[in-house]
């Protein structure tokens, strides 16, 4: 992404700005109904109790009107019942923040998704009758005709002609892309548009189902489904809930007998009851639950990864084992010639010569490097050869070479096993020494080319790959995390140990085919391990189906995008390693939240227990270990801390506890440390701190 | 807590270490799949009962077969103690001419000793009749038993089975558990008892005279029975004098080493292990402790060889000993310093040659203070509930400690088998939470933990937690449960508390104080043991059931550790925290009320 888009993107959905902050305002009083809250038992609770205490604040402000009393004084359940709605509406707000993002890019994206006339082919011919077609009347199988400036009406396939495709719309970013017909580039996205030339496509998806409007889906959470882990934490939340509610209901009687057996006192009132129970039932992680799962959706997006459902998203924090492309992923790009290693009595320069004259039509990256560094050591300039005194011979799959005929001459350049073939064919032999410089290049880890003229061969071109930086510590973090890597790569099996060896991924699958890496997959998932990758082409598209997460790049073909289970839209395999950590950082922040609400508790009893029961048993005020006021200050700070304190953790929700490469004993050691330990201390400062300012305010 | 109390408890700890490898060595080979050196020598016997049974022993069960075999064996065993306890009058061995048990107190004991609570309304030389204890109760104890180690073991084949639909078969389970385990190991223990002066007659029971003659008065009575009352509405008395005592006889070594080993506690006596024919001597008393936490200890060793990583039940039983150590120092430490009502007054409490100190109301002067509340911590830690003091005399902070190691859940040893598996249930939980902190989806010894286990285990845990405030809150409330109090106020709440406490726990001891032999308390406890029991069970089958059927993730170093110090800390954490925030307010409004208003 450039720094321009990305820095509008950020301005748009990013930070918490007014729009943002004001409509998740209204949202928290929106979600109050109570269809919605049931979903949450935790958050339920505390809506009954809310209103059960309004309801006993109406009956005592009432009976107190006239000259009667209600259960407790009129002033304190008003105050008690107000925070109640307060920790209601501050865990929407968290719920509604963490929406408001996804919801202000599905805007943006939604813009994009206008419907637009298309121009429909009879056939898959650009000469074809075009009838103009509304793009929501297109079908799977319908073949369009798109134009320079035209927005591309639907997803599909390019099967005529070649294009600069603008895809901003979806990826953020600027430049344009080509989008030709044939091999892995030819998926279009409907909403982007073409910029020069032209296409023919072939629509691959009906309306309502295109990535835009999955894209759009998933971003609003329209889609959004409790993951595996959210409803087993939700299960034991739900447990936690319910055996609080039995120890709070079941006090009252114990309390009435303690009356009866004590002779003095009052019973604890319905009011303390309930601020008791909401105190006591985990609120923090209620509340906060759902923000966190959509907030790690959300930091998905922003990573530019759009994932297919938060399942997937979780998955990717179980990962064992990481299997990575070798090209474009460990190693920058392509390959690079480095040198030539001439055979003995040829002289390094007709080497290049014969090098450069084999490359000169290879288009690919690796073909022009050989050109240039030609032009580089001896100064050959590339030269125009002219069709009928040249005839090149492009690269196929059963001969595996390429090169160039030309009066008398025939050059040809390529693998050694293809190229000791050929000149077995031709009568003559791989001279060993050539071989053996062959193989001690590969030993290298680089990839040895080798050149012929006619029977002869000149000698070998050294072809390398250049690891990225910083990817061998990136390795060495996942290895701290349990995390494996592997390498899949076409090269030979020494090429591949040695790359393997520079960039320090764990394993290796070298001369892999989709077949292998089908089977690789399979092999390691009946380990009993989760294997994520990524991939690009249609050859791919199988292995991403069975890969538990699986990312397809967005520059890839559609039937990748269709069997992975994300979509990077920056199209950087190296992408793999952070959605790992997006899925970790996840649950951290939901299992951190859950053990500080936990802890919390042991604070709130010794702020409680002492109050409710003051009147039967004043002895047990040396459990006022915090000396609160007055029982009613007490109380109340208690109630508020815990609404308070959903407002304090909002933003650590949202941004996800931060996570370290780190081994899971040490992780262990620091979240307890923090969020256990941290979470006995930090109420007890809280809620004394809020009763010197309830003193204050008179309200004790 | 003097030397003495350190050293005795030292020593408890030193000796039950050092038999924790062997006597679970010996359990994992009872329960290995293969044949081994033990299974073969008992394998003829062991042909011989299933062909009498028609037990295929080849059959592997489901979680469900597994379950229901274990249900329907066990009400079939509660009906026979009821039918035995009603027709006593009519069978034989019975010198004493007993008449029928009460129907409610019969089914009270009849789910008391099916449970493995063996909690007692009744006291036994007074109403059972030999045969009823013989073939009833002493039956029972080896078959509850035997029935809590088959659960477990058929858990720890959920852990450590891959993708299989069966976790065992009940019938060898618990055969192999009854022939090789219990029985032998019951005989051996009933001979060390004998030795030291446990009785094992079939005598009816002896007048003998009394030492020094004794008069009181005694009330004067209708020919109803009903006593008579003077004009000014006294009872009448008369002078009377104590010549003769009467001994209780009968077979009680064999029943207590089997009370002791199966974790039962339901004593041959009312008095229990404080009963001289029952717990003679010091040294008996340091076997019947011994007893109690052999198994339960054992197993998780067992356990540890049976997931095929010792270390994974080595943290286990350290997470045991982690909380019983500091709660039994807790009790023995509060009773050596005594009433707390009576400090600050001229009394001479401290110990010393010359006398025990502390709080000697209720023990016995054989054990004194640090046997008395070493056994107190082991029979409420473990399930076992046999007592050798009256825990109702107990100081307000010492009866404290055994009231809630009842409310943990009965994990820190337990009952023989439901111990372990009670824990594993709270390890499950706290592998749950610390999972989702090192960020993976949560797995135990390679088992992930998703929605399904996460509802039995969290079932397992809350159960017993519900059972005790429900039914506590019923009593309170009832006149007929608040009738049943000896000392009204704070204490009175303690003594209801504790008595919920133990049959919601499957633990069976008696407060005391408690006069639960009604209606009203036979049927509410018997409520209590049953729901605790059975439903806990078949919770946990299921869970193996649903483990075994998983894959195995291999560990990596990402995997969380479970058998770390950090873990069992954590585990440890886990336990206390559930136990502390569902009991702290009942609790608060008891012993610690009580312990704060004494010393005030």
């Amino acid at each position: 992404m450039t720094s321009q888009t990305q820095a509008a993107r950020a301005g748009a959905v990013g930070n918490f700005d007014r729009a943002l902050l004001l409509n998740a305002f209204a949202d928290a009083f929106r979600k109050l109904s109570p269809r919605l809250q049931f979903r949450n038992p935790v958050m339920f609770v505390v809506l009954v109790c809310s209103i059960l205490t309004t309801l006993l604040w109406g009956q005592a402000w009432w009976a107190q009107a006239h000259g009667g009393h209600g259960e407790a004084p009129a002033g304190f359940i008003f105050w008690v019942s107000l925070w109640l709605w307060f920790t209601l509406l501050f865990a929407n707000f968290a719920e509604a923040l963490a929406e408001g993002r996804g919801k202000a890019q599905a805007a943006s994206l939604r813009s994009s998704r206008k419907d637009v006339v298309a121009k429909k082919l009879a056939a898959a011919d650009r000469q074809a009758a075009v009838t103009f077609t509304p793009s929501n009347e297109l079908r799977h199988g319908h073949f369009v005709l798109v134009e320079a400036g035209d927005p591309i009406p639907g997803d599909g396939e390019v099967v005529v002609g070649a294009a600069s495709v603008d895809e901003s719309a979806i990826t953020g970013e600027s430049a344009p892309v080509i989008r030709e017909s044939g091999g892995d580039r030819s998926a279009v996205t409907g909403g982007t548009r073409v910029l020069s030339d032209w296409l023919v496509v072939r629509i691959t998806s009906n309306p309502g189902e295109s990535f835009l409007d999955r894209m759009i889906a998933m971003v609003e959470g329209a889609a959004r489904r409790k993951t595996p882990n959210e409803i087993a934490l939700t299960i034991l939340l739900a447990k936690f809930t319910l055996i609080f509610l039995l120890a709070c209901a079941t006090l009252l009687p114990y309390s009435i007998y303690s009356v009866q057996a004590a002779g003095k006192g009052e019973p604890i009132s319905l009011t303390v009851l309930v601020a008791l129970l909401v105190c006591l039932i985990p609120t923090t992680i209620g509340a906060l639950l759902s923000a966190i799962g959509i907030a790690g959706m959300d930091r998905m997006i922003r990573a530019n990864v759009i994932a297919t459902s938060g399942r997937a998203v979780e998955a990717a924090g179980d990962v064992d084992v990481l299997l990575l492309d070798k090209t474009g992923t460990i190693t920058l790009g392509n390959r690079q010639a480095v040198a030539f290693l001439p055979a003995p009595g040829i002289e390094e320069s007709i080497l290049a010569d014969a090098a450069q004259l084999a490359s000169l039509a290879d288009e690919t990256p690796e073909g022009r490097s050989i050109v240039v560094l030609a032009k580089e050591k001896f100064g050959l300039r590339e030269r125009q050869l002219e069709a009928s005194e040249a005839q090149f011979v492009p690269f196929t799959a059963q001969t595996r070479m390429s090169g160039v005929d030309l009066a008398g001459r025939s050059i040809r350049k390529g693998a050694l096993d293809a190229v000791e073939k050929y000149l077995d064919a031709a009568g003559s032999h791989m001279p060993p020494l050539v071989r053996r410089m062959a193989e001690e290049v590969a030993r290298r880890g680089a990839t040895p080319l080798i050149v012929t003229e006619g029977s002869t061969a000149l000698g070998v071109i050294e072809l390398k790959d250049i690891v990225k930086g910083g990817i061998r510590e990136r390795f060495a973090e996942m290895r701290r995390m349990g995390i494996k890597t592997m390498m899949i790569t076409g090269d030979n099996p020494l090429t591949a140990a040695a790359i393997a060896a520079e960039a320090g991924v764990d394993d290796f699958l070298a001369e892999a085919t989709p077949e292998a890496k089908l089977k690789l997959i399979r092999d390691i998932q009946a380990e009993g391990r989760l294997v994520a990758m990524c991939g690009d082409g249609t050859n791919d598209a199988p292995a991403l189906a069975q890969a538990d997460v699986a990312v397809a790049m967005n520059t890839g073909t559609q039937a990748a995008k269709e069997a992975g289970n994300m979509v990077d839209l920056d199209s950087n395999p190296t992408k793999l390693i952070e959605v790992v950590e997006i899925g970790k950082q996840m649950l951290i922040t939901r299992g951190s939240l859950t053990t500080f609400s936990i802890a919390n508790d042991i604070a709130k009893y010794f702020a409680i227990i002492p109050a409710a029961f003051a009147t039967t048993y004043p002895a047990l005020n040396t459990l006022n270990v915090m000396h609160l006021a007055t029982s009613r200050s007490a109380i109340l700070s208690a109630v508020i801390f815990n609404a308070l304190i959903i407002i304090f953790l909002i933003p650590l929700a949202l941004k996800g506890v931060k996570y370290r490469a780190l081994g899971a004993g040490a992780l262990l050691r620091r979240n307890l440390l923090v969020y256990g330990l941290g979470g006995v201390i930090v109420p007890f400062l809280g809620i004394k701190l809020i009763d010197m300012l309830l003193v204050l305010c008179g309200l004790a | 807590m003097t030397g003495n109390d350190f050293l005795q408890l030292g020593v408890y700890l030193a000796v039950l270490l050092l038999l924790i490898k062997p006597v679970g060595a010996y359990m994992a080979a009872v329960f290995a799949e293969t044949p081994n050196r033990v299974t073969r020598f008992g394998a003829g016997v062991e042909r011989l009962l299933y062909r009498l049974s028609g037990v295929r022993a080849d059959e592997e069960m489901g979680w469900k077969r597994y379950a229901l075999a274990m249900l329907l064996f066990n009400v079939l065993g509660l009906l026979v103690v009821y039918a035995l306890q009603r027709l006593q009058q009519w069978l034989p061995l019975n010198p004493q001419h007993f008449p029928a048990v009460s129907p409610d107190s019969a089914m009270n004991t009849a789910i008391s000793f099916a449970t493995n609570t063996n909690w007692q309304g009744y006291s036994g030389e007074s109403t059972m009749s030999y045969l009823t204890q013989m073939l009833g109760l002493a039956v029972q104890n080896f078959l509850s038993a035997a029935t809590g180690i088959a659960v477990l073991v058929a858990v720890a084949r959920g852990f450590s089975r891959r993708s299989m639909a069966s976790i065992g078969n009940f019938w060898v389970d618990l055969t192999r558990s009854t022939l090789y385990l219990l029985v032998p190991f019951s005989f051996v223990l009933a001979l060390l008892l004998a030795s030291q002066g446990v009785v094992q007659n079939f005598k009816a029971y002896v007048d003998v005279p009394v030492v020094q003659v004794s008069s009181y008065d005694q009330p004067v009575t209708d020919a109803a029975g009903n006593p008579l009352k003077d004009a000014a509405g006294n009872p009448q008395t008369k002078p009377a004098q104590l010549t003769t005592q009467t001994l209780p006889m009968g077979p009680a070594a064999s029943q207590i080493a089997i009370k002791m080993l199966g974790t039962n506690g339901g004593g041959f006596f009312n008095a229990n292990s404080a009963h001289p024919y029952e717990n003679p001597t010091p040294l008996a008393n340091f076997l019947e402790m011994l007893a109690i936490f052999l198994i339960p200890g054992g197993l998780c060793y067992t356990f540890g060889k049976m997931v095929g990583d010792k270390r994974q039940g080595w943290a286990l039983l350290a997470t045991m000993l982690v909380i019983f150590v500091p709660l039994t120092i807790g009790v023995i430490a509060a009773e050596q310093a005594g009433n707390p009502a009576l400090h600050g007054l001229a009394i001479d409490a401290q110990a010393s040659a010359m006398q025990a100190g502390g709080n000697m109301e209720g023990k016995e002067t054989r054990f004194g203070i640090a046997s008395s509340g070493l056994f107190a911590a082991i029979t409420t830690a473990a399930s076992c509930g046999a007592v050798n003091a009256m825990h109702d005399s107990l100081t307000p902070l010492g009866g404290l400690v055994p009231m809630w190691l009842m409310q943990l859940g009965e994990v820190i040893f337990g009952g023989v088998g439901s111990g372990l598996y009670g824990m594993l249930a709270f390890a499950v939980v706290a592998v749950f939470i610390a999972g989702l902190m090192v960020g993976r989806t949560p797995e135990y010894l390679g088992k992930k933990v998703e929605a399904y286990e996460m509802k039995m285990a969290s079932l397992a845990v809350l159960l017993p937690c519900a059972l005790v405030v429900i039914c506590t809150a019923v009593a309170v409330l009832a006149p007929a449960g608040v009738a049943g109090i000896a000392n009204p106020g704070v204490h009175g709440f303690s003594e209801i508390l504790y008595a919920v406490s133990s049959a919601s726990n499957n633990n069976g001891s008696a407060f005391g104080g408690l006069s639960a032999n009604t209606p009203f308390w036979n049927v509410l406890l018997g409520i209590c043991m049953f729901l605790a029991r059975f439903p806990l069970a078949i919770a946990m089958l299921a869970l193996a059931g649903s483990l075994a059927s998983k894959k195995q993730v291999p560990v990596s170093a990402g995997t969380l550790p479970t058998h770390t110090p950090l873990f069992v800390v954590l585990l440890a954490c886990v336990v206390i925290v559930v136990g502390a925030l569902t009991f702290l307010p009942a609790l608060a409004l008891g012993p610690i009320a009580e312990y704060l208003m004494s010393s005030h």
